[in-house]
Protein backbone atom coordinates (compact mmCIF):
# COMPACT_ATOMS: atom_id res chain seq x y z
CA UNK A 1 0.00 0.00 0.00
CA UNK A 2 1.89 3.23 -0.92
CA UNK A 3 0.48 7.18 -1.16
CA UNK A 4 1.70 9.43 -3.33
CA UNK A 5 1.24 12.96 -1.73
CA UNK A 6 1.31 16.25 -3.37
CA UNK A 7 1.46 19.17 -0.98
CA UNK A 8 1.13 22.92 -2.50
CA UNK A 9 3.14 21.53 -5.54
CA UNK A 10 3.58 24.40 -8.54
CA UNK A 11 5.84 24.04 -11.41
CA UNK A 12 6.57 26.39 -13.64
CA UNK A 13 8.81 26.83 -16.83
CA UNK A 14 10.52 30.42 -16.82
CA UNK A 15 7.42 32.59 -16.56
CA UNK A 16 4.54 29.84 -18.03
CA UNK A 17 2.49 27.82 -14.58
CA UNK A 18 2.52 24.65 -15.91
CA UNK A 19 1.08 23.45 -12.06
CA UNK A 20 -0.14 25.99 -9.66
CA UNK A 21 -0.60 25.57 -6.28
CA UNK A 22 -1.99 21.77 -6.48
CA UNK A 23 -2.63 19.33 -3.60
CA UNK A 24 -3.51 15.95 -4.27
CA UNK A 25 -2.92 12.50 -2.52
CA UNK A 26 -3.22 9.34 -4.37
CA UNK A 27 -4.02 6.21 -2.17
CA UNK A 28 -4.64 2.20 -3.45
CA UNK A 29 -7.21 1.77 -5.99
CA UNK A 30 -7.30 3.52 -9.55
CA UNK A 31 -7.10 6.93 -9.67
CA UNK A 32 -8.13 8.89 -13.21
CA UNK A 33 -6.26 12.42 -14.11
CA UNK A 34 -8.61 13.76 -16.08
CA UNK A 35 -8.06 17.05 -17.97
CA UNK A 36 -8.06 18.89 -21.55
CA UNK A 37 -4.99 18.53 -23.30
CA UNK A 38 -2.26 21.18 -21.71
CA UNK A 39 -4.02 21.20 -18.35
CA UNK A 40 -0.78 20.01 -16.76
CA UNK A 41 -1.74 16.19 -16.79
CA UNK A 42 2.18 14.79 -17.82
CA UNK A 43 3.76 17.38 -16.08
CA UNK A 44 2.01 16.12 -12.62
CA UNK A 45 2.81 12.72 -13.53
CA UNK A 46 6.39 13.96 -14.65
CA UNK A 47 6.38 15.42 -10.68
CA UNK A 48 4.74 12.05 -9.41
CA UNK A 49 7.12 9.81 -11.01
CA UNK A 50 10.56 11.82 -9.60
CA UNK A 51 11.09 13.08 -12.99
CA UNK A 52 10.41 16.32 -12.60
CA UNK A 53 11.34 18.60 -9.68
CA UNK A 54 8.59 21.05 -8.07
CA UNK A 55 9.51 24.23 -8.18
CA UNK A 56 7.39 24.75 -5.10
CA UNK A 57 5.75 22.36 -2.59
CA UNK A 58 6.52 19.10 -2.14
CA UNK A 59 5.93 15.48 -4.31
CA UNK A 60 6.31 12.54 -1.87
CA UNK A 61 5.64 8.80 -2.00
CA UNK A 62 5.34 7.25 1.89
CA UNK A 63 6.97 10.68 3.04
CA UNK A 64 9.75 10.15 1.20
CA UNK A 65 10.60 12.78 -1.43
CA UNK A 66 10.82 11.55 -5.41
CA UNK A 67 12.64 13.90 -6.82
CA UNK A 68 16.61 12.61 -7.10
CA UNK A 69 15.65 9.64 -5.18
CA UNK A 70 16.41 6.17 -7.55
CA UNK A 71 15.47 4.14 -4.63
CA UNK A 72 11.80 5.23 -5.17
CA UNK A 73 11.86 3.03 -8.28
CA UNK A 74 11.59 0.04 -6.51
CA UNK A 75 7.98 0.80 -5.98
CA UNK A 76 6.63 3.11 -8.80
CA UNK A 77 6.19 1.51 -12.58
CA UNK A 78 6.15 4.40 -15.20
CA UNK A 79 4.36 4.12 -18.54
CA UNK A 80 5.12 7.13 -20.17
CA UNK A 81 3.17 8.54 -23.17
CA UNK A 82 5.74 9.49 -25.25
CA UNK A 83 5.89 5.66 -27.64
CA UNK A 84 9.90 5.63 -28.14
CA UNK A 85 11.14 2.50 -26.86
CA UNK A 86 14.16 0.19 -27.72
CA UNK A 87 13.37 -0.64 -30.89
CA UNK A 88 16.14 -2.78 -32.13
CA UNK A 89 14.78 -5.14 -29.09
CA UNK A 90 12.47 -7.74 -29.25
CA UNK A 91 9.97 -7.29 -26.95
CA UNK A 92 10.74 -10.05 -24.62
CA UNK A 93 14.50 -8.66 -24.51
CA UNK A 94 12.97 -5.29 -23.35
CA UNK A 95 11.14 -6.03 -20.76
CA UNK A 96 13.65 -8.84 -19.68
CA UNK A 97 16.10 -6.11 -19.52
CA UNK A 98 13.82 -3.59 -17.19
CA UNK A 99 13.34 -7.01 -15.26
CA UNK A 100 17.65 -7.30 -14.66
CA UNK A 101 17.91 -3.66 -14.55
CA UNK A 102 15.67 -4.11 -11.30
CA UNK A 103 17.87 -6.85 -10.82
CA UNK A 104 14.97 -9.33 -10.00
CA UNK A 105 16.32 -12.75 -8.78
CA UNK A 106 14.95 -14.46 -12.19
CA UNK A 107 14.12 -11.64 -14.99
CA UNK A 108 13.27 -14.42 -17.76
CA UNK A 109 10.93 -15.11 -15.34
CA UNK A 110 9.44 -12.33 -14.36
CA UNK A 111 9.35 -10.71 -18.39
CA UNK A 112 6.98 -13.82 -19.13
CA UNK A 113 5.04 -13.08 -16.45
CA UNK A 114 4.23 -9.39 -17.22
CA UNK A 115 4.13 -10.30 -20.68
CA UNK A 116 1.32 -12.78 -19.97
CA UNK A 117 -0.69 -9.94 -18.13
CA UNK A 118 -0.76 -7.38 -21.20
CA UNK A 119 -1.49 -10.68 -23.64
CA UNK A 120 2.05 -9.89 -25.56
CA UNK A 121 3.37 -13.76 -25.67
CA UNK A 122 2.59 -14.41 -28.53
CA UNK A 123 4.20 -11.71 -30.14
CA UNK A 124 7.20 -11.21 -27.42
CA UNK A 125 9.60 -12.46 -29.58
CA UNK A 126 9.53 -10.42 -32.79
CA UNK A 127 11.03 -6.80 -32.55
CA UNK A 128 9.54 -3.66 -31.21
CA UNK A 129 10.03 -1.99 -34.49
CA UNK A 130 7.65 -4.06 -36.12
CA UNK A 131 4.66 -3.25 -33.34
CA UNK A 132 1.28 -1.31 -33.58
CA UNK A 133 0.96 1.29 -31.18
CA UNK A 134 -1.34 -1.05 -29.23
CA UNK A 135 1.34 -3.67 -28.79
CA UNK A 136 3.85 -0.83 -27.72
CA UNK A 137 1.26 0.52 -24.95
CA UNK A 138 1.29 -2.76 -23.98
CA UNK A 139 4.97 -3.79 -23.99
CA UNK A 140 5.40 -0.40 -21.90
CA UNK A 141 2.61 -1.72 -19.39
CA UNK A 142 4.59 -5.09 -19.05
CA UNK A 143 8.23 -3.35 -18.53
CA UNK A 144 6.22 -1.15 -15.95
CA UNK A 145 4.74 -4.12 -13.87
CA UNK A 146 8.05 -6.79 -14.10
CA UNK A 147 8.48 -5.59 -10.69
CA UNK A 148 5.31 -6.09 -9.15
CA UNK A 149 5.13 -2.44 -8.05
CA UNK A 150 3.08 -0.92 -5.97
CA UNK A 151 2.34 2.14 -7.52
CA UNK A 152 1.78 2.28 -11.49
CA UNK A 153 1.61 5.74 -13.52
CA UNK A 154 0.23 6.00 -16.88
CA UNK A 155 0.46 8.65 -19.01
CA UNK A 156 -2.28 8.69 -21.35
CA UNK A 157 -2.42 5.21 -21.52
CA UNK A 158 -5.74 4.37 -23.98
CA UNK A 159 -3.92 6.34 -26.78
CA UNK A 160 -3.66 4.53 -29.88
CA UNK A 161 -5.24 1.46 -28.64
CA UNK A 162 -8.53 -0.08 -30.48
CA UNK A 163 -11.55 -1.13 -28.51
CA UNK A 164 -10.66 -4.64 -27.47
CA UNK A 165 -7.20 -3.67 -26.21
CA UNK A 166 -8.99 -0.70 -24.40
CA UNK A 167 -11.51 -2.81 -22.61
CA UNK A 168 -8.16 -5.04 -21.62
CA UNK A 169 -6.51 -2.58 -20.09
CA UNK A 170 -9.18 -1.31 -18.05
CA UNK A 171 -10.12 -4.62 -17.07
CA UNK A 172 -5.94 -4.60 -15.84
CA UNK A 173 -6.19 -1.24 -13.95
CA UNK A 174 -9.38 -2.18 -12.47
CA UNK A 175 -7.53 -5.44 -11.07
CA UNK A 176 -4.29 -3.76 -10.32
CA UNK A 177 -6.24 -1.39 -7.95
CA UNK A 178 -8.36 -3.90 -6.57
CA UNK A 179 -5.10 -5.71 -5.27
CA UNK A 180 -4.51 -2.76 -3.55
CA UNK A 181 -1.98 -0.61 -5.94
CA UNK A 182 -1.92 2.56 -6.38
CA UNK A 183 -2.85 3.34 -10.08
CA UNK A 184 -2.76 6.74 -11.55
CA UNK A 185 -3.75 7.30 -15.37
CA UNK A 186 -3.98 10.15 -16.89
CA UNK A 187 -7.18 10.82 -19.77
CA UNK A 188 -8.50 13.76 -21.54
CA UNK A 189 -11.85 11.35 -22.21
CA UNK A 190 -14.20 11.46 -19.29
CA UNK A 191 -16.23 8.08 -20.81
CA UNK A 192 -12.41 6.28 -20.37
CA UNK A 193 -11.92 7.34 -16.93
CA UNK A 194 -15.31 6.92 -15.81
CA UNK A 195 -14.93 3.30 -16.65
CA UNK A 196 -11.88 2.47 -14.73
CA UNK A 197 -11.24 4.82 -11.78
CA UNK A 198 -13.36 5.83 -8.93
CA UNK A 199 -11.59 8.10 -7.59
CA UNK A 200 -11.05 11.25 -9.84
CA UNK A 201 -8.98 14.58 -10.14
CA UNK A 202 -9.62 16.95 -12.68
CA UNK A 203 -7.18 19.45 -13.87
CA UNK A 204 -7.61 22.55 -16.19
CA UNK A 205 -5.36 24.75 -16.95
CA UNK A 206 -2.84 23.56 -14.56
CA UNK A 207 -5.03 24.25 -11.53
CA UNK A 208 -6.89 21.09 -9.47
CA UNK A 209 -10.36 21.52 -10.39
CA UNK A 210 -12.32 18.80 -9.03
CA UNK A 211 -11.85 15.82 -6.72
CA UNK A 212 -13.87 13.03 -5.95
CA UNK A 213 -15.63 10.33 -6.60
CA UNK A 214 -16.82 9.63 -10.10
CA UNK A 215 -20.50 8.95 -9.33
CA UNK A 216 -20.92 13.13 -7.93
CA UNK A 217 -18.50 13.90 -10.61
CA UNK A 218 -20.78 12.12 -13.14
CA UNK A 219 -24.20 13.60 -11.72
CA UNK A 220 -23.06 16.69 -11.81
CA UNK A 221 -22.29 15.99 -15.78
CA UNK A 222 -25.73 14.04 -16.04
CA UNK A 223 -27.74 16.86 -17.16
CA UNK A 224 -25.02 18.41 -19.04
CA UNK A 225 -25.40 18.86 -23.49
CA UNK A 226 -22.58 17.45 -24.86
CA UNK A 227 -21.96 17.79 -28.68
CA UNK A 228 -20.53 15.06 -31.04
CA UNK A 229 -19.71 14.61 -34.29
CA UNK A 230 -20.54 10.92 -35.65
CA UNK A 231 -20.09 9.92 -39.20
CA UNK A 232 -22.13 6.67 -40.50
CA UNK A 233 -23.24 4.50 -43.36
CA UNK A 234 -26.45 6.71 -43.25
CA UNK A 235 -26.53 9.96 -41.62
CA UNK A 236 -30.24 11.06 -42.51
CA UNK A 237 -31.73 7.72 -41.08
CA UNK A 238 -29.34 7.90 -38.21
CA UNK A 239 -30.41 11.57 -37.25
CA UNK A 240 -34.19 10.56 -38.00
CA UNK A 241 -33.86 7.86 -35.04
CA UNK A 242 -31.86 9.72 -33.07
CA UNK A 243 -34.16 12.34 -32.45
CA UNK A 244 -36.72 10.49 -31.12
CA UNK A 245 -34.91 9.31 -28.04
CA UNK A 246 -35.20 11.11 -24.92
CA UNK A 247 -31.31 11.48 -24.68
CA UNK A 248 -31.12 13.32 -27.28
CA UNK A 249 -31.67 16.87 -27.53
CA UNK A 250 -30.67 17.88 -31.28
CA UNK A 251 -29.01 16.63 -34.78
CA UNK A 252 -28.11 18.21 -37.60
CA UNK A 253 -26.92 16.98 -41.14
CA UNK A 254 -23.45 19.02 -41.57
CA UNK A 255 -23.24 20.04 -45.20
CA UNK A 256 -19.85 18.36 -46.01
CA UNK A 257 -21.34 15.01 -44.44
CA UNK A 258 -21.88 13.89 -41.11
CA UNK A 259 -23.67 14.34 -38.56
CA UNK A 260 -24.15 16.43 -35.72
CA UNK A 261 -25.61 15.72 -32.26
CA UNK A 262 -26.57 17.38 -28.63
CA UNK A 263 -26.97 14.59 -26.01
CA UNK A 264 -28.96 15.64 -22.89
CA UNK A 265 -27.81 12.24 -21.43
CA UNK A 266 -24.59 11.47 -22.28
CA UNK A 267 -24.70 8.29 -20.60
CA UNK A 268 -27.80 7.56 -21.93
CA UNK A 269 -26.82 8.14 -25.53
CA UNK A 270 -23.66 6.69 -24.91
CA UNK A 271 -25.54 3.14 -24.28
CA UNK A 272 -28.56 4.16 -27.08
CA UNK A 273 -26.06 5.24 -29.89
CA UNK A 274 -25.06 1.68 -30.53
CA UNK A 275 -28.09 0.03 -29.96
CA UNK A 276 -30.03 2.26 -32.36
CA UNK A 277 -27.54 2.16 -34.71
CA UNK A 278 -27.16 -1.90 -34.83
CA UNK A 279 -31.26 -2.07 -35.27
CA UNK A 280 -31.30 0.55 -38.26
CA UNK A 281 -28.50 -1.54 -39.70
CA UNK A 282 -26.68 1.64 -39.39
CA UNK A 283 -23.00 1.10 -39.62
CA UNK A 284 -21.30 3.61 -37.52
CA UNK A 285 -17.81 5.27 -38.87
CA UNK A 286 -17.02 7.71 -36.14
CA UNK A 287 -17.87 9.07 -33.05
CA UNK A 288 -16.68 12.26 -31.77
CA UNK A 289 -17.04 14.42 -28.87
CA UNK A 290 -16.18 17.62 -30.64
CA UNK A 291 -13.70 19.97 -28.80
CA UNK A 292 -15.51 22.68 -28.00
CA UNK A 293 -17.94 19.93 -26.21
CA UNK A 294 -15.14 19.14 -24.15
CA UNK A 295 -14.04 22.02 -23.12
CA UNK A 296 -17.57 23.23 -21.85
CA UNK A 297 -17.61 20.19 -20.02
CA UNK A 298 -14.44 20.78 -17.68
CA UNK A 299 -15.56 24.57 -17.82
CA UNK A 300 -19.26 23.75 -16.28
CA UNK A 301 -17.13 20.76 -14.02
CA UNK A 302 -15.32 23.82 -12.83
CA UNK A 303 -18.92 26.34 -12.63
CA UNK A 304 -19.85 23.43 -10.46
CA UNK B 1 28.74 -1.14 -13.88
CA UNK B 2 25.89 -2.67 -14.93
CA UNK B 3 25.83 -5.46 -17.58
CA UNK B 4 22.47 -4.80 -19.01
CA UNK B 5 23.11 -1.28 -19.68
CA UNK B 6 26.45 -2.25 -21.52
CA UNK B 7 24.54 -4.89 -23.44
CA UNK B 8 21.53 -2.63 -24.47
CA UNK B 9 24.54 0.14 -25.13
CA UNK B 10 26.22 -2.17 -27.43
CA UNK B 11 23.40 -2.91 -29.43
CA UNK B 12 23.01 0.91 -29.67
CA UNK B 13 25.60 1.65 -31.26
CA UNK B 14 26.05 -1.29 -33.57
CA UNK B 15 22.02 -1.57 -34.39
CA UNK B 16 21.94 2.00 -35.90
CA UNK B 17 23.46 3.26 -39.30
CA UNK B 18 26.34 5.75 -37.72
CA UNK B 19 28.10 2.32 -36.47
CA UNK B 20 29.07 1.96 -40.10
CA UNK B 21 31.37 4.54 -39.82
CA UNK B 22 32.93 2.96 -36.95
CA UNK B 23 34.13 0.51 -39.80
CA UNK B 24 35.10 3.12 -41.92
CA UNK B 25 37.07 5.48 -40.60
CA UNK B 26 40.06 2.41 -39.03
CA UNK B 27 39.65 0.95 -42.32
CA UNK B 28 40.61 3.98 -43.99
CA UNK B 29 43.61 4.58 -41.88
CA UNK B 30 45.22 1.20 -42.29
CA UNK B 31 44.83 1.34 -45.77
CA UNK B 32 46.53 5.02 -46.17
CA UNK B 33 49.37 3.08 -43.76
CA UNK B 34 50.06 0.72 -46.52
CA UNK B 35 50.19 3.34 -49.58
CA UNK B 36 52.16 5.08 -47.13
CA UNK B 37 54.47 2.28 -46.52
CA UNK B 38 54.96 1.42 -49.94
CA UNK B 39 55.61 4.87 -51.34
CA UNK B 40 57.86 6.09 -48.66
CA UNK B 41 58.92 2.99 -46.69
CA UNK B 42 59.27 2.31 -43.18
CA UNK B 43 60.41 4.77 -40.68
CA UNK B 44 59.11 7.07 -37.69
CA UNK B 45 59.37 10.40 -39.30
CA UNK B 46 56.69 10.12 -42.27
CA UNK B 47 54.74 7.47 -40.10
CA UNK B 48 54.79 9.51 -36.88
CA UNK B 49 53.40 12.51 -38.80
CA UNK B 50 50.02 10.50 -40.46
CA UNK B 51 49.81 8.20 -36.86
CA UNK B 52 49.19 11.95 -35.48
CA UNK B 53 47.77 13.41 -37.97
CA UNK B 54 45.23 11.14 -39.50
CA UNK B 55 45.32 8.61 -35.96
CA UNK B 56 44.85 10.87 -33.23
CA UNK B 57 43.94 13.89 -34.35
CA UNK B 58 41.08 12.59 -36.89
CA UNK B 59 40.19 9.00 -35.78
CA UNK B 60 40.69 9.25 -32.25
CA UNK B 61 38.18 11.91 -31.47
CA UNK B 62 35.65 11.03 -34.29
CA UNK B 63 35.32 7.14 -32.88
CA UNK B 64 35.54 8.74 -29.66
CA UNK B 65 32.23 10.91 -30.59
CA UNK B 66 30.44 8.31 -32.95
CA UNK B 67 30.34 6.41 -30.09
CA UNK B 68 29.82 8.26 -27.33
CA UNK B 69 27.19 10.17 -29.19
CA UNK B 70 25.27 6.74 -30.14
CA UNK B 71 25.03 6.08 -26.96
CA UNK B 72 22.83 8.61 -24.43
CA UNK B 73 22.45 11.55 -27.04
CA UNK B 74 19.41 9.38 -28.80
CA UNK B 75 17.66 7.44 -25.79
CA UNK B 76 17.51 11.03 -24.35
CA UNK B 77 16.00 12.55 -27.59
CA UNK B 78 13.48 10.21 -27.80
CA UNK B 79 12.72 9.98 -24.03
CA UNK B 80 13.48 6.26 -24.10
CA UNK B 81 16.26 6.99 -21.36
CA UNK B 82 13.58 6.72 -18.85
CA UNK B 83 13.36 3.36 -19.15
CA UNK B 84 17.05 3.25 -17.71
CA UNK B 85 16.39 5.92 -15.56
CA UNK B 86 13.47 4.66 -13.75
CA UNK B 87 14.99 1.94 -12.07
CA UNK B 88 16.96 1.72 -8.83
CA UNK B 89 20.39 2.04 -9.87
CA UNK B 90 22.88 5.24 -9.49
CA UNK B 91 23.20 7.32 -11.93
CA UNK B 92 26.91 7.47 -12.04
CA UNK B 93 26.69 3.51 -12.76
CA UNK B 94 24.66 4.43 -15.71
CA UNK B 95 27.14 6.73 -16.67
CA UNK B 96 29.99 4.05 -15.83
CA UNK B 97 28.17 1.75 -17.84
CA UNK B 98 27.61 3.77 -21.14
CA UNK B 99 31.59 5.28 -21.19
CA UNK B 100 32.67 1.15 -21.14
CA UNK B 101 30.61 0.58 -24.07
CA UNK B 102 32.09 4.07 -25.89
CA UNK B 103 35.55 3.48 -24.37
CA UNK B 104 35.16 0.01 -25.49
CA UNK B 105 34.27 0.56 -29.00
CA UNK B 106 37.49 3.71 -28.73
CA UNK B 107 39.60 0.85 -28.09
CA UNK B 108 38.31 -1.47 -31.03
CA UNK B 109 38.07 1.05 -33.64
CA UNK B 110 40.62 4.00 -33.07
CA UNK B 111 43.53 2.03 -30.64
CA UNK B 112 44.07 -0.93 -32.00
CA UNK B 113 43.86 0.78 -36.06
CA UNK B 114 46.39 3.08 -34.54
CA UNK B 115 48.18 -0.20 -33.10
CA UNK B 116 48.16 -1.91 -37.38
CA UNK B 117 48.58 1.61 -38.58
CA UNK B 118 51.52 2.05 -36.55
CA UNK B 119 53.85 -1.13 -37.15
CA UNK B 120 52.93 -1.21 -40.78
CA UNK B 121 54.22 2.30 -40.99
CA UNK B 122 57.14 2.23 -38.35
CA UNK B 123 58.46 -1.77 -38.43
CA UNK B 124 59.46 -2.91 -35.93
CA UNK B 125 59.55 0.05 -33.58
CA UNK B 126 57.56 -1.29 -31.32
CA UNK B 127 58.31 1.42 -28.73
CA UNK B 128 57.67 4.04 -31.03
CA UNK B 129 54.07 2.26 -31.91
CA UNK B 130 53.52 2.06 -28.08
CA UNK B 131 53.87 5.78 -27.56
CA UNK B 132 50.90 6.08 -29.90
CA UNK B 133 48.84 3.61 -28.20
CA UNK B 134 48.82 4.70 -24.80
CA UNK B 135 48.42 8.49 -25.71
CA UNK B 136 45.51 7.19 -27.76
CA UNK B 137 44.39 5.29 -24.85
CA UNK B 138 44.12 7.89 -22.08
CA UNK B 139 42.59 10.41 -25.05
CA UNK B 140 40.06 8.12 -26.43
CA UNK B 141 38.81 7.94 -22.43
CA UNK B 142 39.08 11.78 -21.98
CA UNK B 143 36.66 12.12 -25.21
CA UNK B 144 34.99 9.15 -24.34
CA UNK B 145 33.86 10.96 -20.91
CA UNK B 146 33.50 14.54 -22.55
CA UNK B 147 31.37 13.70 -25.64
CA UNK B 148 29.36 11.45 -22.95
CA UNK B 149 28.77 14.42 -21.00
CA UNK B 150 27.88 16.73 -24.33
CA UNK B 151 24.99 14.00 -24.76
CA UNK B 152 23.69 14.44 -21.39
CA UNK B 153 23.64 18.43 -22.07
CA UNK B 154 22.40 18.54 -25.53
CA UNK B 155 20.88 16.84 -28.73
CA UNK B 156 23.41 18.53 -30.89
CA UNK B 157 26.17 17.16 -28.75
CA UNK B 158 27.31 15.48 -32.51
CA UNK B 159 27.88 18.81 -34.20
CA UNK B 160 29.28 20.21 -30.64
CA UNK B 161 31.99 17.62 -30.57
CA UNK B 162 32.91 18.28 -34.60
CA UNK B 163 33.56 21.78 -33.54
CA UNK B 164 35.27 21.00 -30.44
CA UNK B 165 37.83 18.86 -32.70
CA UNK B 166 37.82 20.85 -35.85
CA UNK B 167 37.65 24.10 -34.34
CA UNK B 168 39.21 24.17 -30.60
CA UNK B 169 41.56 21.41 -31.29
CA UNK B 170 42.52 21.78 -34.67
CA UNK B 171 41.90 25.44 -36.14
CA UNK B 172 42.55 27.60 -32.68
CA UNK B 173 44.53 25.11 -30.71
CA UNK B 174 47.34 25.24 -34.09
CA UNK B 175 47.41 28.91 -33.70
CA UNK B 176 47.24 30.18 -30.56
CA UNK B 177 49.50 28.50 -28.04
CA UNK B 178 47.50 28.17 -25.33
CA UNK B 179 44.81 26.48 -26.17
CA UNK B 180 46.87 23.41 -25.89
CA UNK B 181 46.58 23.12 -22.40
CA UNK B 182 42.94 22.51 -22.61
CA UNK B 183 43.21 20.32 -25.31
CA UNK B 184 42.59 16.72 -25.28
CA UNK B 185 43.93 16.02 -28.77
CA UNK B 186 47.31 18.32 -27.35
CA UNK B 187 47.53 16.16 -23.93
CA UNK B 188 47.28 12.78 -26.04
CA UNK B 189 50.71 13.89 -28.06
CA UNK B 190 52.02 15.11 -24.68
CA UNK B 191 51.83 11.65 -23.18
CA UNK B 192 52.96 9.62 -26.26
CA UNK B 193 56.06 11.67 -26.46
CA UNK B 194 56.31 11.12 -22.52
CA UNK B 195 56.57 7.34 -23.73
CA UNK B 196 58.94 7.44 -26.61
CA UNK B 197 61.73 10.11 -27.37
CA UNK B 198 60.83 9.46 -31.13
CA UNK B 199 57.63 10.68 -31.17
CA UNK B 200 57.63 14.53 -31.24
CA UNK B 201 53.91 16.16 -31.64
CA UNK B 202 53.85 18.44 -29.57
CA UNK B 203 55.14 22.37 -29.04
CA UNK B 204 56.32 24.12 -26.60
CA UNK B 205 55.93 20.34 -24.63
CA UNK B 206 52.94 20.57 -21.80
CA UNK B 207 54.30 17.74 -19.74
CA UNK B 208 53.44 14.54 -18.84
CA UNK B 209 52.17 14.98 -15.63
CA UNK B 210 49.82 17.72 -16.73
CA UNK B 211 48.64 15.56 -19.34
CA UNK B 212 47.87 12.90 -17.54
CA UNK B 213 46.37 14.87 -14.12
CA UNK B 214 43.88 16.44 -16.86
CA UNK B 215 42.91 13.83 -18.58
CA UNK B 216 42.05 12.27 -15.23
CA UNK B 217 40.48 15.49 -14.49
CA UNK B 218 38.64 15.53 -17.23
CA UNK B 219 37.71 11.90 -17.04
CA UNK B 220 36.21 11.70 -13.83
CA UNK B 221 34.64 15.36 -13.51
CA UNK B 222 32.48 14.87 -17.02
CA UNK B 223 31.48 11.44 -15.89
CA UNK B 224 30.11 12.73 -12.57
CA UNK B 225 28.31 16.14 -14.13
CA UNK B 226 27.02 13.31 -16.91
CA UNK B 227 25.72 11.45 -13.76
CA UNK B 228 24.29 14.65 -12.02
CA UNK B 229 22.59 15.40 -15.26
CA UNK B 230 20.89 12.54 -15.50
CA UNK B 231 19.94 12.54 -12.09
CA UNK B 232 18.02 16.14 -12.71
CA UNK B 233 16.96 14.21 -16.25
CA UNK B 234 13.16 16.28 -17.04
CA UNK B 235 10.80 13.45 -18.17
CA UNK B 236 8.83 16.79 -20.10
CA UNK B 237 12.05 18.36 -21.49
CA UNK B 238 14.34 21.19 -20.39
CA UNK B 239 11.55 24.07 -22.14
Amino acid sequence: MSTIALDHVSRWYHNVVAVNDVSMTIGPGVTGLLGPNGAGKSTLISLMSGFLAPSAGSVTLDDQQLWRNPDAYRKIGLVPEREALFDYLTGRQFVTANAELHKLPDPGAAAARALETVEMTEAADRAISTYSKGMRQRVKMASALVHDPSVLLLDEPFNGMDPRQRMHLMELLRTMGAQGRTVLFSSHILEEVEQVARQIEVVIAGRHAASGDFGAIRRLMTNRPNRYVLHSSDDRLLASVLIRDPSVRGASLRSQGGLDVEAGDFGRFAQVLPQLAREQSIRLLEVTPTDESLESVFAYLVAS
Amino acid sequence: MNATIVRLGMRSVFGRRRGVLLLILPVVLILLAVVVRALAGAGVGTGGDVLAALGLQVLLPLIALIAAASLLAPEIDDGSVVYLLAKPIPRMTIVVSKLTVAFGCTVVFAVLPILIAGFILAGGQAGFVLAFVLGALAGGAAYCALFTWLSTLTRHAVVIGLLYVLLWEGLIGGVVSGVRWVSIGWWTGAIAEAVSNKVQLVSPNLGAAYAVIATLVVLVGMAMLAARRLSGFNLTGDE
